[in-house]
């Protein structure tokens, strides 16, 4: 510590310069505004969160087009495989992807302990962290939607379509974002966040990620019919290729509704649980 | 309000079937440095971090700056800046991005932040290193950014909870120098857990000894020290010493000689003023003195005789049943 300055002391500077600071309550909206600007600082940190799902997302996409396009469009004249294809990629892409991963090491490093010593409001700690998810959902799926306009995909909806179509995927994105806010609260262990990885599985491929509805059968069928993925999934289509499709989208609204309603219950419990200083 | 800074009464924190605090009772006066020692797992932490909010009180009542900690938590905060045992800190933030971002939350005006983040890096001298990821600090370094965290906002109270553990001597007297330089310049209270006894006795006013979740002495480190025994001189002589026994004694302010072969063990009042008489007697009665040396009590001995001696205690209790 520094004593080596000519004239007053460091503390002297300290208590002349500074000994009208004192502290207040920043607010509910700048609380949330603090955290998430902090969390959207780390993703650049983090690369290794939202690099390999983009990577995915591109590489399936353009796999699954080469794979399956001639199988697809051979059966319906007009069936554009590629339009079809996008909003797979999409989930592929932002799915699962939040700064849970960061806030369980909060949890363990002490710097949670911190935060909750401030006078910030505990669920604007929860909040900023999705409002960072939620913007960079929509910036995830950008390069999808570019890779997609270049390969000939072009709205019905236009560009109001393309805007609703990034809403849609970053609610998508925040809602099973919950999960993994909620395991981490719980449990404190990046192990355990790690693994909702598994929850992507049947959400993502028990649906109509790779064929039309109609082309799934048997067993495979029944259970997309209870999986939100498929009604997000023709919600998303229906802005691509239908035009405003409002019963799809109000299907695919509800679906997001009914799992967020699921997974924010759950995060925001853990927190609670997290922080009511039992 | 409470006149004092931290008072507790019958402070009790419950974990399941175990109190790691039980019945304590605190009053720090307000500028004061409070010495909070203890063992591992005395309970020190788990007061302190009853006290800073972050653990709800099983029993008891606690007031922090004159707030309930239980009731109002949210003022307790603005008044308090803590750093904890373990460095909390998030090591992929820079030291300016950690101090920024905490000047935010205690509503700071952003137009000051600048100039704040200059004066406390200069206060833990880390200006050079302020925009470097804090994964990259030296374990003294987080330490450091770790309190000027906690000071950041100008806490009337600060929560010290073994600040200098795993630091080297020379990061321990410099934060030992910036303790003292808070309270004195700045007035700040501080309450300081710790383990190392010579900590305590070099910056606290007053010293509370935890074990077992039980406040077992409580008082100024002169007069904890002066509670265990009286300062004892040591005299070696050439040949047996037996025979100056009864010359030291008839000295003043001397309460007990033993004669151990070449050795006295002398124990005064006030060694430091006796030392001196001591030395003459021998000379005057022919002794040729090898080495006179003096020990007063340390905090190790009230330390260890009172956790000794509580240890000992439960362990009758347990042979007695």
């Amino acid at each position: 510590m520094s004593t080596t300055d000519a004239g007053a002391s460091p503390t002297d500077r300290a208590k002349t310069s500074s000994d009208s600071l004192r502290a207040r309550p920043a607010g509910f909206a700048h609380d949330v505004a603090s955290i998430a600007g902090r969390a959207l600082r780390g993703v650049p940190r983090d690369l290794e969160a939202v690099t390999p799902p983009i990577f995915i997302a591109l590489f399936f996409f353009i796999v699954n087009i080469a794979t399956l396009e001639r199988v697809t469009q051979s059966g319906a004249s007009g069936f554009d495989y590629t339009a079809f294809q996008m909003p797979t990629a999409i989930l592929l892409g932002v799915t699962g992807v939040s700064r849970a991963p960061a806030l369980v090491l909060d949890v363990q490093n002490g710097y949670l302990d911190r935060l909750l010593m401030t006078p910030i409001r505990r669920l604007a700690i929860l909040l900023g962290h999705m409002v960072a998810d939620v913007t960079v959902a929509m910036a995830l799926t950008l390069p999808i939607l570019g890779l997609g306009f270049a390969l000939g995909v072009r709205f019905e909806t236009g560009v109001l379509g393309v805007v609703a179509f990034i809403l849609l995927a970053a609610l998508w994105s925040l809602t099973f974002a919950g999960f993994g806010y909620a395991i981490a609260l719980k449990t404190g262990n990046p192990a355990a966040v790690n693994s909702t990885f598994l929850l992507f599985f049947p959400f993502l491929f028990l649906t109509t990620s790779y064929v039309p509805r109609s082309q799934l059968s048997g067993w495979l069928d029944t259970v997309a019919s209870f999986n939100p993925a498929t009604y997000l999934l023709e919600g998303f289509r229906s802005l691509v290729s239908s035009g405003w499709a409002w019963d799809d989208l109000g299907k695919a609204m509800l679906a997001i509704a009914v799992l967020g309603s699921i997974s924010m219950t759950m995060c925001f419990g853990a927190l609670r649980g997290r922080t009511k200083r039992r | 309000m409470s006149d004092f800074a931290i008072q507790t009464e019958s402070l009790v924190r419950r974990f399941g079937d175990f109190d790691a605090v039980n019945g304590v009772d605190l009053q720090v006066e307000k500028g004061e440095i409070y010495g909070f020692l203890g063992p591992n797992g005395a309970g020190k932490s788990t007061t302190v971090r009853v006290l800073c909010t972050l653990l709800a009180p099983s029993g008891g009542r606690a007031t922090v700056a004159g707030f309930d900690v239980a009731k109002r938590p949210g003022d307790v905060r603005l008044r308090i800046g803590a750093a904890l045992q373990e460095a909390a800190l998030d090591p992929k933030q820079t030291g300016r991005e950690l101090l920024r971002l905490q000047g935010r939350l205690y509503g700071l005006p952003k137009q000051a932040m600048p100039a704040r983040i200059i004066e406390l890096g200069e206060l833990i001298d880390l200006t050079d290193a302020l925009d470097r990821p804090i994964g990259t600090y030296s374990g003294g370094m987080k330490r450091r950014l770790d309190l000027a965290a906690a000071l950041v906002h100008n806490p009337e109270i600060l929560f010290l909870d073994e600040p200098t553990t795993g630091l080297d001597p020379v990061s321990r007297a410099a934060v030992w120098s910036e303790v003292r330089r808070l309270n004195e310049q700045l007035g700040m209270t501080i309450f300081l857990t710790t383990q190392y006894l010579e900590e305590a006795d070099e910056l606290c006013g007053r010293v509370g000894i935890i074990d077992r979740g039980r406040i077992v002495a409580e008082g100024t480190p002169d007069a904890l020290k002066h509670s265990v025994g009286a300062d004892v001189i040591i005299a070696r002589v050439a040949g047996d010493a037996a025979h100056l026994g009864p010359v030291i004694m008839a000295l003043p302010g001397i309460q007990s000689v033993e004669a151990h072969g070449t050795e006295l063990i002398i124990a005064a009042d006030n060694g430091s003023a006796a030392i001196s008489p001591v030395a003459v007697a021998l000379n005057e009665s022919g002794a040729a003195v090898r080495e006179l040396t003096l020990r007063t009590p340390t905090l190790d001995d009230v330390f260890l005789e009172l956790t000794r001696t509580h240890i000992e205690r439960a362990d009758t209790t347990e042979t007695d049943r």
